[in-house]
C-alpha cells in the first residue's frame, strides 16, 4: 500500500487547518452561504436531510486495518455508530456536526485518510478494480497509476473549479469491474501491437440524469504521456465545458454536443503541446509501483486439503465459498468478499463493530489490508485457502456472510429519502422488501448472475441506468412512484437500461420485481442464460407483457 | 479599492476605462472591444492593461500580448474557473511576463490556486482583509503537481 512522504502528510494536516479556519469563518457569518457551500463540498459536506453528511476518500479503495479501526472510532465518536460505502469506493458518515467536521478530519489525518474533493466541481476520487493485484484475468496492477492519479488530482490548482464534477477509473482486467465506460475518462490497461503496455483512454462516459457510454478518444496512450492526455482533456473540458446549465456540464454533454472527433481534435492538439513537459519517467512508475509490491505469500499454501475437507463437509460453507471468494493470482490463496447486503441492513453500511472485527481480521489473515467495492461491499484480498473457514466463521457472526455477492439481493442502493436531501423517494426501505421477499437463497442462487440497482432520484447515485434491473423513484405530486428499467450493464457489454413501461407505485415494486424474476426463469433459455443475456435476446416485451397485465 | 501585488498591500495606479468613455493618459485597462476598435490610439500608451473575460480565446489575443504591461482576469463568478487555465497559459505558454491581476467575484479562498498558475496581483473586496488574503496564498507548503506557472 502506499504510505504517505512527508510532502502528502504535511498537505492534509495543512488541510485539516484550512477547512477548520473556512468552517470557523463560515459559522461566525464572515463567509456566505454560496462560498462556503463550495468550500465544504470540495471536502465532502453536504447538507442533509437531518445533519451534514462527511464523505471521505477511499483512494482506489484501499485501507489498511489501522484506518478502518479508525472508521469504527469516528462512527462511535462523531455518528450513531456506523458508517456507509459508497459506489465511488468512498466512506460516508450520515450523522456528524458540521463544528465537529475539522476534528474528524484531524483524526483522519493521523491515519493517512482525508475528505479532499470527494464532493463538488472539481477531480474526484480515483476508483479500480476491487480485486487489482491479485486478479486472474488481469493485465498489471492498475493501482500504481490510481496513486499517480491521485497525486497529480489533489488540489491541482488549474483545475479546483471546473464546470462540473469529474471521475475517472482504471482498469487492468479483461473483465471490467470499475465501470470505466461509466466515467469521464476511463482508462482501460492494454498491450499494444508491439506488445507493450499503455491506456486505452476512454472518455465522456456517465450516470445520473443522462446516462452515456463512454467513447474511446486514444486507443493506446504510452505510460509515460498518461499525466499529460488527462491535463490535456481537463484543459479543454474547462474552457469548453458548459457553465450555463449544471445538467449539462459534465464532459459527456461536450461530448455528446461538440461530437468525438472535434473534442479529440481539440484535446490531441493541447497534448501535442504539453506531452514532453509532462512526461513521467520510468523511474517514477517504478518508484510508486515499489509500493505495491505483492505481500509475502506463502509458497505452501495451496497444499492445505482443509479447504477442500471443509467445503466436502459443510454446505453453507460450501455455498459461501461459491458465491462469495474469487479466484487469485496465487495459488493457495483466494480473495474474500465481506457482503455488505445482509437481508435486514441497508445495503453498504457497516457498524463500528464490523468495522474493528473486521480490521482485526485483516490483520490476522490478509496483510492487514481490506478493499471497498463499487458495489458497496468490501473485500479481503488475500486469504490462505487454510484461513477460508475461519474467515467464513468469523464473517458469519458478523452478519457479513450471505452468500450473495453479484446475486439480486446483492443490490446497489443510495441512502435515498430516509437521508438524502435530493431524493424524491425512498431506496432502502425498497432494498429491505425485495430482500424480504427473495428470502430464499436457493432461489437467489437460481436466478444467478443479476445487478439490481435502486437510487431515490434521477441523479442516480446508485447507478440504476446501468442495472440489470433499475429502480428509479420519482416523485409524482408528493407520491413515491418507481420507474423499472431491464438491461443496463456497467462492464465491457456497457449499456444503458431500457425502460419497462409507466412508473409502478410504492406497494407494487416488489410485486413486480418478483414478476420480472419469475418471467426470466419462463423464458431463460437455461439455466446458463443469465438474466441480462436473457432481456437481451427476448427483449423488453414479454416482461412488459406480464407486469402490466397483473398490476 | 484595496490591491495586493506580489503578495504585498499596495496602491492601485491602475483604471479601468469603461467602454465609451474618455481614456486617461497612463495606466489604463481597457476592455477587448476598446482595444480592437482603438488599437492604433491605444498602442500608443506607456502602460496599458487589458480586461479579459472568461470566455475569452487566447488565440485571439496572442499576438498582441506584448503591448500590455497588465492583463486583467475578471470572474463573473467563482465557480467560473476558465481564469485559472487562461492564467496558466499566459504564463507557460504565451511568455506573458507582465502583470496578470484578477478582479471581479473571486474569493480568499481560491487565491492559493491562483497564485500557483501565475497570478501576480490581486483586486480584493472591500469586505477583504488584505492581510487574511496574503496569509491564504500560503495556505499550502506543499503541492503534487510539478511547479505549473
Amino acid at each position: 500500500m502506499y504510505q504517505y512522504n512527508d510532502k502528502d502528510q504535511t498537505l492534509i494536516d495543512e488541510r485539516v487547518i484550512q477547512f477548520r479556519d473556512q468552517t470557523e469563518r463560515f459559522l461566525k457569518g464572515e463567509i456566505a452561504d454560496d462560498k462556503y457551500r463550495a468550500l465544504r463540498l470540495m471536502n465532502g459536506v453536504y447538507v442533509q436531510t437531518h445533519a451534514p453528511l462527511l464523505r471521505v476518500a477511499g483512494p482506489y479503495g484501499l485501507l489498511s486495518s489501522k484506518q478502518i479501526r479508525k472508521l469504527a472510532s469516528i462512527a462511535r465518536d462523531y455518528d450513531k455508530g456506523f458508517c456507509h460505502f459508497t459506489t465511488r469506493q468512498n466512506i460516508q458518515f450520515n450523522w456528524p456536526a458540521l463544528e465537529r467536521v475539522p476534528d474528524i478530519l484531524e483524526e483522519l489525518a493521523s491515519v493517512q485518510m482525508h475528505a479532499i474533493q470527494t464532493s463538488g466541481n472539481c477531480l474526484r476520487n480515483t476508483t479500480t478494480d476491487q480485486l487489482a493485484g491479485v486478479a486472474v484475468d488481469e493485465l498489471e496492477d492498475p493501482r500504481p497509476y490510481c496513486e499517480i492519479i491521485r497525486q497529480w488530482t489533489i488540489f491541482h490548482p488549474e483545475f479546483a473549479y471546473l464546470p462540473r464534477k469529474f471521475k475517472i477509473a482504471v482498469s487492468a482486467s479483461q473483465q471490467d469491474r470499475a465501470a470505466i465506460r461509466f466515467h469521464d475518462i476511463g482508462l482501460q490497461l492494454v498491450n499494444n501491437e508491439q506488445g507493450e503496455t499503455g491506456f486505452q483512454v476512454f472518455v465522456g462516459g456517465g450516470l445520473g440524469r443522462t446516462p452515456i457510454i463512454g467513447k474511446v478518444i486514444r486507443p493506446f496512450l504510452e505510460k509515460k504521456h498518461l499525466l499529460s492526455y488527462l491535463e490535456a482533456i481537463l484543459r479543454i473540458y474547462n474552457l469548453y465545458g458548459r457553465r450555463d446549465n449544471k445538467y449539462k456540464a459534465r464532459i459527456k454533454i461536450l461530448v455528446r454536443e461538440a461530437g468525438l472527433a472535434e473534442v479529440r481534435q481539440k484535446v490531441e492538439a493541447e497534448w501535442a503541446l504539453i506531452k514532453d513537459k509532462l512526461e513521467l519517467s520510468a523511474e517514477r512508475i517504478s518508484d510508486i509501483q515499489a509500493q505495491f509490491t505483492p505481500p509475502d505469500y506463502q509458497a505452501n499454501a495451496a497444499q492445505d486439503t482443509s479447504y477442500a475437507d471443509n467445503i466436502a463437509n459443510n454446505t453453507d460453507f460450501a455455498t459461501w465459498a461459491k458465491y462469495n471468494t474469487a479466484e487469485h493470482k496465487t495459488d493457495g490463496y483466494r480473495a474474500v468478499y465481506i457482503s455488505l447486503k445482509a437481508p435486514d441492513s441497508p445495503p453498504g453500511d457497516c457498524t463500528h463493530t464490523q468495522l474493528d472485527a473486521i480490521a482485526d481480521m485483516a490483520e490476522l489473515y490478509s496483510f492487514g489490508m481490506a478493499r471497498t467495492t463499487h458495489r458497496q461491499n468490501l473485500v479481503l484480498a488475500d486469504i490462505k485457502q487454510a484461513d477460508l473457514f475461519a474467515v467464513w466463521q468469523k464473517l458469519d457472526a458478523l452478519q457479513c456472510a450471505t452468500p450473495n455477492i453479484g446475486k439480486a439481493t446483492d443490490m446497489i442502493c443510495c441512502p435515498g429519502l430516509d437521508y438524502c436531501s435530493l431524493a424524491n423517494a425512498g431506496s432502502i426501505g425498497i432494498a429491505k422488501e425485495i430482500n424480504e421477499a427473495l428470502d430464499s437463497m436457493d432461489y437467489v442462487h437460481d436466478l444467478g448472475d443479476l445487478k439490481i440497482n435502486i437510487s431515490g432520484c434521477m441523479n442516480g447515485c446508485a447507478h440504476q441506468s446501468v442495472g440489470h434491473i433499475g429502480i428509479l423513484g420519482v416523485d409524482k405530486k408528493g407520491v413515491e412512484w418507481y420507474q423499472i428499467t431491464l438491461g443496463g450493464s456497467s462492464e465491457n457489454d456497457a449499456a444503458i437500461g431500457h425502460r419497462l413501461g409507466p412508473a409502478v407505485s410504492k406497494k407494487d415494486v416488489t410485486q413486480v420485481i418478483k414478476t420480472l424474476l419469475e418471467v426470466y426463469v419462463e423464458q431463460r433459455f437455461n439455466e446458463d442464460e443469465s438474466f441480462l443475456a436473457t432481456v437481451r435476446r427476448v427483449g423488453v416485451a414479454p416482461f412488459k407483457e406480464k407486469t402490466y397485465a397483473t398490476h | 479599492m484595496q490591491l495586493i501585488k506580489d503578495k504585498q498591500v499596495t496602491q492601485d495606479d491602475w483604471a479601468y476605462i469603461i467602454d465609451e468613455t474618455p481614456l486617461k493618459a497612463d495606466y489604463i485597462i481597457v476592455s477587448l472591444v476598446r482595444w480592437q476598435q482603438e488599437r492604433d490610439q491605444l498602442s500608443r500608451v506607456k502602460h496599458l492593461g487589458l480586461r479579459l473575460a472568461s470566455d475569452i480565446d487566447l488565440e485571439e489575443i496572442a499576438n498582441d500580448l506584448s503591448h500590455f504591461q497588465l492583463i486583467e482576469l475578471y470572474f463573473p463568478v467563482f465557480t467560473d474557473g476558465r481564469a485559472f487555465t487562461h492564467t496558466r497559459l499566459l504564463r507557460s505558454r504565451y511568455g506573458f511576463t507582465g502583470d496578470i491581476r484578477v478582479s471581479g467575484d473571486f474569493m480568499r479562498d481560491q487565491v492559493f490556486y491562483l497564485n500557483r498558475v501565475g497570478v501576480s496581483s490581486f483586486e480584493l473586496n472591500d469586505q477583504d482583509n488584505a492581510e487574511q488574503v496574503i496569509q491564504s496564498m500560503h495556505d499550502f507548503s506543499v503541492d503534487s503537481q510539478e511547479s505549473v506557472a
